[in-house]
């Protein structure tokens, strides 16, 4: 499903409210998976609540818990689906008391600057 | 770089979250509820002041007014604009960033 | 509303043998706006609970109004709630859903509504209504229902692509 003319933009997907409270968490992440096809420069990133979509241990199933399918998962898939550039906010996580080793999944740890570097360099930013 | 907040302040963290990415030279539209962040008297007002020195940030007018503000509540520096404006804004910045 | 201006070139050249006179003309029509640029639209919010559907609206209208082309307007999470054929606001309030038809009428637009946001939401137009055996169908004129690719390649064929959303 490649785009005829090859064109690449850098698209940013902005993640900033956390997983199961409302559902934009898990249908950003359908926007991410159905747009790998498209072969683009993606990148995603976590501000805010968003670092909380990440959390290691996240526990629910359809029938036990809180009764919603659990989706953390699939952030692990992201690679899969040539998806690898994940980034979080250090303060978002610092005034979270989480680190790294609290996140199911690989990612690069931005201060402001170098986030507002990446945001800069974007062609597209899809915010959910 | 045009960044649009759309929510209030008090309501949500969108405005400060906004702050910490833009850059110098960006643009920031505050319209819906975003507007509260650019009324005068309110405990923003200092963080707004400081902000201008580095971004041109604009209210959506229609927004204001529909919220019982006028233009002479606007804090100082802040551009007055209408959906008009707002088309100029994206126009004229290759990409939108929304702060929901 | 689209302006124009005509505008004409006429040198005037003579020639060496004769009085023959060639005027050539040039006429060359523009649009007030000179800059036409490619919108794409993202609305994340339904009707009436939000303001981002009527922002949107407005932002569009705009939009086409300076001589802009919207690419598409395309509706995810709950967004998908403005193809409603089934509201019935009250009559002395703007009509989200009839404003967004009409103006996907008039522009011949392109209003997008996400299949899986949709599925979940109980938006069915005829054909998915058939597929997965329900009783009825209730999407709005001017409307279709469509893939998250639809977004993805909005954002890939336009130049400029807005979120409207909570």
């Amino acid at each position: 499903m490649e785009d005829e003319e090859g064109v690449v933009k850098k698209f940013l997907y902005l993640n900033r409210k956390a997983p199961y409270g409302s559902i934009y968490a898990l249908e950003s992440l359908e926007v991410v998976l159905i747009g790998a096809a498209f072969e683009q420069d993606v990148s995603l990133a976590f501000i805010d609540d968003g670092v909380y979509q990440l959390k290691k241990g996240q526990q629910t199933s359809v029938s036990t818990g809180i009764g919603v399918k659990d989706f953390s998962k699939t952030y692990r898939a992201l690679e899969g689906y040539d998806v690898e550039k994940l980034y979080v906010d250090k303060k978002s996580l610092e005034e979270r008391g989480l680190s790294t080793n609290d996140l199911l999944v690989d990612v690069e740890v931005l201060d402001d600057a170098q986030m507002a570097e990446l945001m800069e360099q974007q062609d597209v930013v899809l915010s959910f | 770089m045009l960044h649009t907040v759309n929510k209030s302040p008090f309501d949500k963290n969108s405005l400060e979250s906004c702050l910490r990415f833009a850059r110098q030279g960006h643009s920031i539209l505050l319209f819906e509820d975003g507007i509260y962040g650019a009324v005068t008297g309110t405990r923003f007002e200092t963080l707004i002041l400081d902000a201008l020195k580095s971004y041109n940030i604009y209210v959506l007018v229609p927004d204001l007014e529909a919220r019982g503000m006028r233009t002479d509540n606007v804090i100082e520096g802040i551009k007055a604009t209408d959906y008009a404006g707002f088309v100029d804004l994206v126009e004229k910045n290759q990409t939108v960033q929304a702060w929901l | 509303m689209n302006r124009y201006q005509l505008s004409i070139n006429a040198p005037v050249v003579l020639t060496q043998t004769g009085a023959s006179i060639t005027v050539i003309i040039h006429f060359s029509f523009f649009k007030g706006e000179v800059h036409t640029m490619k919108f794409a639209v993202l609305v994340n919010e339904g009707p009436y609970q939000h303001q981002a559907s009527d922002s949107a609206y407005q932002f569009t209208r705009a939009a086409l109004e300076k001589g802009h082309e919207i690419f598409r307007v395309f509706f995810y999470h709950d967004g998908v709630n403005n193809a409603s054929r089934l509201t019935v606001p009250p009559q002395d309030d703007r009509h989200i859903v009839n404003r967004w038809s009409e103006l996907a009428k008039q522009h011949n637009l392109d209003l997008v509504v996400c299949i899986a946001a949709a599925q979940r939401r109980g938006m069915l137009d005829e054909n998915e209504a058939k597929r997965h055996g329900k009783d009825a169908n209730n999407i709005a004129e001017g409307f279709r229902i469509s893939g998250l690719g639809q977004l993805i390649e909005a954002g890939i064929q336009s130049e400029r692509l807005v979120v409207f959303g909570d």
